[in-house]
């Protein structure tokens, strides 16, 4: 909401400052985004008239002005302005003025003496127009500082109201509010019925009463069309950010900006019949003021006469029955829409009008009579016309209902935190212009027609909180009962979760949900994902349904950066249709850690050479998150990975998440150069934490032994060590790899799985006989499960 | 007995002579050898009176005594010096590089929210967590904004398509982390409905959020922490308390300005925007709205199976991405989700 401060101000004049008048507003919930002048900071601009024009004797272009500043002798302008003309009235900068970007001195212009300058708007910063001189009307004192005629030291205001605040979408309501704030006197406009010069009128029928509970019509018969806007009138208008258009537009605009009621000028010629508001008829359309041609849906409301619809209900004006500058004779509406009717009916239709956005939001329905006659007043004042006498159709029992609210003192001092006297809470409700019952410490408060938002006992406790000023309720630490928060050892954070991947070298990011639906495809196998009905883009089309999109693609936009290392990982949710899931029905959404890391393992450095990051090395990555828990991983595929380099990553038995290298289809597709190694893993997998058991620490000494065992190349360690540990017994403590060797000394297709063997009693020192036993029977399972031979 | 003096002092005098091990030990052999002075001195002993034998013995063991401490002084330093020798040609260059694996980063808001974890466990919050895709009547019917609410229009929602290719209108992406609330209520209500007064609820529920909204300032997604407390005797100077404590422990500025405006929240009445400003940097003086917030609504309370005579309570909704902007002094929201390491790499 826009408005221009004078006017404001001409309603209720509390002496404040702009700027004091602004925070009060702000402070008390109106909120001002913006406060800017109304005009440009210049000085010593006057009134004047142009008495003469001769042409510059010395240029063609230029005219020698005799112009008139209210002073004993005319001043000698030189001007370029094309319009300027003898008896125009303009805007005259006189020497020592200074304006925006120029300052005005005594100057020859083509050898002829210049004593200031006429102006064009852009010249005064009040438009970007630079046509030509700016006309004054032809009745502005000469003389006069122009700030003064065309009040330019005034503000424009606009407020950012919350929709509650639909009483505050007029001048009046504001005025109300200051007023109630401040405790200046309200000036409300005064407002009288006008008597009917003829005996006109047409018949309202409020067929949908559910729609439009109150509408006030009036014809007024031989207007002036033509009629222009009076100065004031345009101004206060184009300041409240509505363009002026026609004198019988800008009305119904000024009306609706000061009272906050909606109006509607039909041509009355156009109009046959009784006036309806209906609802529309199987496929009726009609086409909007703006070019639109709507099918209404069946609840939105028409308004028609006998025969057609003539516009949407507190939406907008048909095209066909709107006034124009060959009117003659107009209907005017003044009508009542409760906000059920008219909420999402122009959003429906992608665009919001002033109407609409008060109707929604709810409008004063006692107001309809008083702004049709304060329309009427401003009409016949201005452009003539004969009016008939009001038609008013109401359907009482449509009317939104008032219900008194009780509200507790006790009640509301127990929300607020502060004890407010009774006395001062009666004082601030009936300034807000509730009425109020008094009942021992509690009050019965009936709101009035023009508040939709106050329904319940919190509602007034808001208000008087409001008035009272929420920075005059104390701040307060709270008292609670203290009882201890659970730490367990049995889960870690995420927090804690992330600070161990950061420790590990990755960069932690945040991409977004929703991805291409492309990267679906390739790093999920996602054919069909979740798809956004109202994407933002289409690169930004489809739920993801794994991180690796997003980290492939941050590892692009970093390579496009020319940072070749890049380490990074990100915690967050995917999401995927599964019919069985919940809290959400019908939408799996789990949390999971993924990382990525490219290029060189280590940062390029003095002494450590130069190698590309391997699967190996991320999976010391994986088992480390997950330590001291053990892991299995096992040979998988995966869409996004390199069918030969690809584990599922395996705890308990369960898989928990995927390992591999990026598959060279998709390095090559993205120019990726070498291929990433990549993880993606369960969060509550790795949330989980084992708690620790206590194991006898032996005080015997421990017996090591390596058993190097040739197998053949295709042979993978993870069985044959599960065979050797499931077949050691008791006093075997750890079986470990420590060596793979390939090459020289064994054939082309074997190789050599080398194991440390640690074993050691809690009673008792080993025996060399029972040790050796124990290395010839883990030989034997190798040899025998695994063809394995001793290696020389 | 002055030759004993001079002879233990041209020992003294050739040990020092000696400068490596082998030099030593042959002046060792001239004074204590077999061959040595001393030890001709002590064997010429024999030849003296009975009566000054013990005198004159006695008085070259103390000789003898001086020039072996003498010996091994001089070995000591010798050793000493060879060790030296030795470390000095082992030194390294202390100033190059370590070795190793670097550290990575945290993402600066992870930075903010677990800050303003920490913050509110400390006054006894718990964690909450919840769906992004969310239902409509946790998102907004359970939060008092039923269907065609003016509110509604506030949020631009991001809506799914149904399988039937449809838009489901039953789901959406939430808008914010206030549909947390309602969980953690209804299962704070469920789990405590056998009590005849309720232990307080205290939790923060922080996320992502949805909203169709892109520019230097909005992303369509970012983030959010909701906060909510609910008791017999919460009220709106306990939510200006706690929300004042915390933006100056945030910010760990005591003088922090803090300002409470009216404004509207379909689920909080009465409702309040904060402002902060800043007592000295870039944005000094400057009104900063920075969170929403408000006295749970009776509705609310009641979806989430509080009798609202009974309980009262208070909410709070800010955005850590603003947060985070505020504290590090950076000035654009996109950043945080381009995941430029260069960027990313300054936090810790």
């Amino acid at each position: 909401m826009q408005f221009s401060e004078s006017w404001l101000r001409s309603l209720c004049n509390p002496s404040l400052s702009s700027e004091e008048l602004c925070h009060v507003l702000t402070m008390a919930g109106l909120e001002v985004e913006e406060r800017r002048a109304a005009g440009a900071d210049f000085s010593n601009v006057v009134v004047a008239e142009v008495l003469s024009v001769e042409k510059h004797p010395d240029a063609d272009k230029l005219k020698l002005c005799s112009v008139d500043v209210g002073e004993a002798n005319p001043l000698q302008i030189v001007c370029g302005a094309p319009n300027v003309a003898a008896g125009m009235k303009v805007p005259c900068a006189r020497v020592g003025a200074k304006l925006p970007g120029i300052d005005i001195r005594k100057a020859k212009v083509r050898g002829i003496e210049s004593s200031g300058m006429l102006c064009s708007a852009r010249e005064l910063g009040l438009s970007d127009d630079h046509g030509g001189l700016l006309p004054l009307a032809a009745d502005a004192p000469v003389g006069e500082d122009i700030r003064r005629h065309l009040d330019l030291d005034d503000h424009l205001i606009t407020l950012k109201l919350t929709p509650n605040r639909a009483d505050c979408l007029s001048l009046l309501g504001i005025a109300r509010e200051l007023s109630a704030l401040t405790g200046t006197p309200l000036l409300a406009p005064d407002v009288k019925p006008i008597a009917a010069a003829v005996a006109d009128t047409r018949q309202v029928v409020l067929d949908a009463p559910a729609s439009c509970s109150r509408y006030c019509g009036r014809i007024i018969r031989g207007v002036n069309a033509n009629a222009p806007t009076p100065e004031w009138m345009k101004r206060r208008i184009e300041r409240s950010g509505i363009r002026s258009i026609s004198f019988l537009v800008d009305v119904t605009n000024y009306v609706m900006l000061e009272l906050g009621q909606p109006l509607h000028a039909f041509d009355d010629a156009e109009l046959s019949g009784a006036i309806h508001v209906r609802l529309p008829r199987l496929g009726e359309q009609l086409l909007l003021l703006n070019e639109q041609t709507v099918t209404p849906s069946a609840d939105t409301a028409l308004i028609a006469d006998d025969v057609k619809p003539l516009a949407m209900a507190g939406v907008m004006g048909g095209e066909h029955s709107g006034i124009n500058e060959a009117t003659r004779d107009l209907f005017l509406e003044s009508a009542f829409f409760p906000p059920a009717a008219i909420a999402g009916k122009a959003r429906a239709l992608g665009f919001s009008s002033d109407a609409s956005h008060r109707y929604e939001r709810g409008v004063d329905f006692e107001l309809q009579r008083k702004a049709i006659e304060r329309a009427t007043q401003l009409i016949v004042d201005t452009c003539g016309g004969q009016p008939g006498p009001v038609t008013e159709a109401v359907s009482a029992a449509h009317l939104p209902s008032r219900q008194p609210v009780r509200l507790r003192t006790a009640r509301a001092a127990r929300v607020l935190g502060i004890r407010l006297a009774t006395e001062r809470i009666e004082a601030m409700l009936k300034g807000l212009g509730l009425a109020v019952e008094r009942q021992g410490d509690d009050f019965l408060v009936t709101p009035p027609s023009f508040r939709f938002d106050i329904e319940i006992e919190a509602d007034l406790i808001e208000e008087i909180a409001r008035v009272h000023g929420y920075d005059n309720i104390p701040s307060q630490p709270p008292v609670a009962q203290m009882a201890m928060m659970p730490v367990t050892e049995m889960s870690r954070t995420p927090m804690a979760l992330r600070r161990l991947v950061a420790e590990r070298d990755y960069h932690e990011v945040v991409t977004f949900s929703f991805v291409e639906a492309e990267w679906e495809a390739d790093f999920a196998g996602n054919a069909a994902p979740i798809l956004l009905a109202n994407p933002i883009a289409s690169q930004m089309g489809v739920m993801r349904s794994s991180l690796i999109g997003g980290l492939v693609g941050t590892l692009i936009a970093n390579r496009k950066r020319q940072t070749e290392r890049v380490r990074i990982f990100e915690l967050g949710r995917c999401f995927k249709r599964d019919a069985s899931a919940g809290p959400v029905t019908g939408f799996a959404q789990p949390l999971r850690l993924a990382g990525v890391a490219a290029g060189p393992h280590l940062p390029e450095q003095w002494g450590a050479p130069a190698a590309r990051v391997d699967f190996y090395d991320i999976k010391a990555d994986v088992e480390a998150l997950f330590a001291p828990r053990q892991l299995e991983f096992i040979k998988a595929g995966h869409p996004a990975l390199h069918p030969g380099r690809c584990a599922t990553v395996s705890l308990d038995g369960r898989p928990v998440g995927v390992l591999g290298e990026l598959h060279p289809r998709w390095v090559q597709k993205y120019e990726l150069g070498t291929a990433p190694v990549i993880f993606e893993l369960d969060l509550a997998a790795l949330l989980a934490t084992p708690f620790a058991r206590y194991a006898e620490v032996s005080r015997f000494p421990a017996v090591i032994r390596d058993l190097a065992l040739v197998v053949p190349q295709s042979q993978t360690l993870a069985p044959l060590l599960a065979a050797l540990r499931s077949a050691a017994p008791a006093i075997v403590r750890d079986v470990a790899l420590f060596d793979v060797y390939q090459g020289k000394g064994l054939g082309e297709s074997e190789k050599s799985l080398a194991f440390r063997i640690v074993m050691q009693d809690t009673q008792r020192t080993l025996e060399d006989a029972e040790v050796d036993a124990v290395i010839a029977s883990l030989l034997a399972i190798a040899s025998s499960s695994f063809n394995a031979s001793l290696r020389g | 007995m002055d030759n004993l003096d001079q002879l233990v002092a041209s020992a003294t005098s050739d040990f020092a002579a000696a400068t490596e091990p082998a030099k030593l030990e042959d002046a060792k052999a001239r004074y204590l050898g077999k061959e040595g002075s001393l030890t001709a001195l002590l064997k010429g002993l024999g030849k003296l009176p009975a009566e000054e034998r013990k005198g004159a013995g006695a008085a070259i063991n103390i000789a003898k005594e001086r020039i072996e401490s003498a010996l091994t002084t001089r070995r000591d330093a010798l050793k000493s010096a060879q060790l030296e020798a030795q470390l000095a040609t082992e030194a390294l260059d202390v100033t190059l590089p370590g070795r190793g694996m670097p550290r990575g980063s945290l993402h600066p808001v992870t930075i903010s929210l677990d800050r303003i974890e920490q913050l509110f466990r400390s006054i006894g919050f718990e964690v909450a967590d919840g769906p992004e895709i969310e239902t409509d009547w946790h998102n907004f019917t359970a939060l008092n904004t039923p269907e065609n609410h003016p509110a509604r229009s506030m949020h631009d929602t991001f809506y799914l398509q149904g399988e039937d290719g449809k838009v489901q209108d039953d789901v959406l992406l939430r808008t914010h982390t206030s549909p947390v609330q309602i969980r953690a209520m209804l299962a704070h209500t469920e789990r405590y409905k056998d009590l005849a007064t309720m232990p307080e609820l205290r939790v923060i529920c922080p996320g992502r959020v949805y909203r169709v909204d892109s520019d230097a300032t909005h992303s369509p997604m970012f983030h959010q922490v909701e906060g909510l407390w609910i008791g017999e005797s919460v009220s709106f100077a306990d939510l200006r308390g706690v929300v004042a404590d915390f933006l100056r422990r945030f910010f760990e500025s005591d003088d922090l300005k803090v300002r409470f405006r009216p404004s509207f929240f379909p689920f909080t009445e009465p409702s309040a925007e904060i402002d902060v400003a800043f007592m000295s940097g870039s944005l000094e003086g400057r009104w900063l709205e920075i969170a929403g917030c408000g006295m749970v609504h009776p509705n609310v309370l009641r979806f989430g199976g509080f009798d609202p005579e009974k309980y009262t309570g208070f909410a709070f909704g800010m955005g850590p991405d603003r947060l985070t902007m505020l504290r590090y002094g950076i000035n654009d929201l996109r950043l945080f989700f381009e995941g430029d390491l260069r960027f990313l790499a300054q936090f810790h």
